[in-house]
């Protein structure tokens, strides 16, 4: 009924590997890039941009390394947090010792030296695989919050161990400190996040992204038919990371202005991501947004009930939301443990021969 | 004997006395690993959970006080009795064993067949519902926990120490907490019971055969899901222990479940599958750490004790990656 596909008349290699092979799909994608780029910013008012848009699309810039990683390369990191953290202070370093440098080159050499990083802890990778990993990730995450807090040389030898985001201007508008506006922060985000999410979908249905997901399926198997385990390994690594710092890098810069590393980038912020991939989807480009708005949008929601509606005191909904959180997490493994990308799947299969059952 | 010669001896006791507690938590997580290969990240929830449901026994708390307070606008707090600590760790029990049953019941059924990995998220999903189910239940303030355990310096061991230093050097012997002592020695009775029940009753050899062989077990008529229930209640059991000498060295806070992820390099040092390798893992990484902070800590600014723990797994594994006592690693395609 809604989705008519008479067929599969595909007469070429190219039309088979479409991202959206519906017509209906592509101007749906195109409408909702018109609608976020030029009607968005018009209404965009700073509760909205720092309690919603913000934290989603930096968020999911981050849950999308994550998967890069853990979905279709199949290396469960729990390390992000301190990824997003040697993002923000190499964005940081770089913003107050160039600082004629454009913003957005800040931000993605923040990613580059993160990328570097990720490169260094992925090394491990190589000789220990599933739960040995994730605890290998986990001394990543301790040990780079732990420098970031113990070496003045990079918080520049404040006296309050912050690190806050001096002002940057792009195109004249400015993008980062405390009076930049709304809708060039969003823009700013937007346009990044588009940018990735697009070469993401395409290097993970080129080669590099079927050797990740040969590895994520069988390493050994792969490692026969001639996958080199290093070099996949390794580059999903550094991939993965690079987008991580960007995360990381522009949750500092644009979101939030002022960072104190154990509080924003601790173990906590890890999980936040990995739920995010849970969730939405592992080794699906839909899920990590999905999964990001899905997590940036319930505690906003519960807030908004049962302090503002209910009128509870904010540390019961506090517990509340843990609650809801994890209680949610062991639904969808029971229930979907592919994510909501998967649900999303299945409504289209559905749609496509509604109202006929067969 | 030298101060300095003391000192050292000083700390790499007090960090086999903190290695032991890390033991106790590792204990719980290799029980429910071997048993049914789940790698349960909530070990450290439930060990703070059960930590403040003795505190609320105890004190006679309401639970849910908060919450009823919030809906209904009253203002319970408690119910006006306190328990001797002999019945409050009993009912604590009972409510770890309930617990243990809600689990299998309601996610563990669900997801057999999984991928471990798939488990491991699940257990992590499973820590977040309880730390926040056991904040509204119980308050999320610190309480201190008093079962009776004795605490504070050895003055004994202290006086004893002073005279081996030389004579007018500046020593006043070794600080031993009394607590530590009575965690070894909860520690070894407890790896000796775990023992001797799996050595020598039905239900102790039902669960080596299951951890042996899911399939194997189920064909002479083991019921798995018995199993799982009763490993879920030991884990509880063990989880408890840890949070009372937790509990009663730093308070029942949320700092206590985090003790878990301190808990993960010890096994990864110690093998996952080995009892022995959770304590001696305990040991080598208490002792480690200790010694790396008294000794280098000082010139690199210090707290090196957040992440020791974790380098130090990290290198082992690159070089051993089944650990001390692990099982071997044998893939194929």
């Amino acid at each position: 009924m809604f989705y008519r596909q008479a067929g599969d008349f595909k007469k070429s290699y190219r039309e088979d590997i479409q991202t959206f092979p519906l017509k209906q799909d592509r101007w749906a994608y195109y409408a909702l890039m018109l609608f976020a780029f030029l009607v968005v910013p018009f209404f965009i008012n700073d509760y909205w941009a720092s309690a919603v848009l913000l934290p989603f699309l930096i968020l999911s810039i981050a849950a999308l390394g994550l998967n890069i990683l853990t979905g279709y390369c199949g290396q469960v990191s729990l390390g992000t947090g301190g990824f997003m953290a040697v993002g923000a202070y190499s964005c940081y370093k770089i913003m107050t010792a160039f600082p004629d440098l454009s913003i957005m080159i800040v931000v993605l050499l923040a990613g580059l030296v993160t990328a570097l990083v990720g490169l260094l802890f992925g090394i491990p990778s190589l000789r220990i695989k599933g739960f040995y990993l994730a605890v290998a990730t986990l001394a990543a995450q301790f040990f780079l919050v732990w420098l970031f807090n113990k070496v003045p040389w990079f918080y520049n030898n404040s006296a309050s161990g912050q690190i806050n985001a001096p002002a940057r201007n792009m195109f004249g508008f400015e993008v980062t400190g405390a009076n930049a506006d709304a809708p060039v922060r969003y823009l700013f985000c937007l346009s990044i996040v588009v940018v990735l999410a697009w070469a993401a979908r395409n290097l993970t249905r080129g080669r590099i992204g079927r050797s990740w997901m040969a590895i994520r399926d069988m390493d050994i198997a792969a490692e026969i038919i001639g996958v080199n385990p290093l070099k996949t390994k390794l580059s999903a690594f550094a991939v993965s990371s690079f987008y991580i710092g960007v995360s990381g890098a522009l949750f500092f810069s644009v979101y939030l202005g002022a960072v104190e590393v154990g509080e924003v980038f601790g173990i906590t912020q890890s999980f936040l991501i990995l739920f995010m991939i849970i969730i939405g989807g592992l080794g699906s480009i839909l899920g990590s947004f999905i999964g990001a708005a899905f997590l940036v949008l319930v505690p906003v929601f519960l807030k908004n009930v049962m302090v503002a509606g209910l009128g509870w005191p904010t540390d019961i909904a506090a517990h509340i939301e843990i609650i809801v959180i994890g209680g949610l997490i062991m639904f969808f493994l029971i229930v979907e443990p592919h994510g909501l990308a998967q649900l999303w799947r299945l409504v289209k299969e559905k749609l496509l021969l509604w109202p006929f059952p067969h | 004997m030298s101060p300095d010669f003391l000192y050292t001896v000083e700390v790499i006791l007090n960090g086999l006395m903190a290695g032991v507690m890390y033991s106790l938590v590792a204990l719980g997580f290799v029980l429910i690993f071997k048993a049914s290969g789940i790698f349960n990240y909530a070990q450290g929830v439930m060990a703070l959970f059960a930590a403040m449901t003795l505190v609320g026994f105890q004190n006679g708390q309401v639970p849910f006080a908060h919450l009823i307070n919030a809906v209904f606008g009253t203002k319970i707090h408690g119910f006006g009795w306190t328990l001797p600590a002999f019945v409050a760790i009993i009912l604590t029990l009972l409510v770890m064993i309930l617990f243990a049953y809600l689990v299998e019941r309601f996610v563990l059924k669900h997801l057999v067949n999984q991928d471990p990995i798939i488990l491991f998220m699940a257990t992590i999903g499973l820590a977040y519902f309880m730390e926040g189910f056991g904040d509204l239940m119980w308050g999320s303030e610190i309480k201190v926990l008093d079962v009776g355990v004795p605490q504070g310096a050895s003055l004994w061991l202290e006086e004893k120490t002073l005279g081996w230093a030389a004579e007018g050097s500046n020593y006043y012997g070794m600080y031993i907490d009394k607590l530590d002592l009575v965690a070894t020695a909860v520690a070894i009775v407890l790896v000796v019971l775990l023992s001797l029940f799996s050595q020598y009753t039905k239900t102790g050899r039902a669960l080596r055969a299951v951890a042996d062989d899911h399939q194997a077990a189920l064909a002479v008529g083991i019921s798995l899901r018995k199993i799982w229930i009763i490993v879920w209640a030991i884990a509880g059991f063990v989880a408890m222990v840890a949070g009372i000498m937790w509990g009663a060295k730093s308070g029942v806070q949320f700092s206590l479940s985090l003790i878990a992820l301190k808990a993960l390099p010890v096994l990864i040092l110690g093998g996952f599958t080995s009892i022995p390798g959770a304590i001696i893992g305990g040991l080598i990484i208490g002792v480690g750490e200790k010694l790396f902070e008294y000794s280098i800590g000082p010139m690199i600014g210090g707290a090196t004790e957040n992440w020791f723990a974790y380098v130090l797994a990290l290198a082992f594994l690159v070089f051993r990656p089944q650990g001390l006592f692990g099982d071997k690693i044998i893939e194929r395609v």
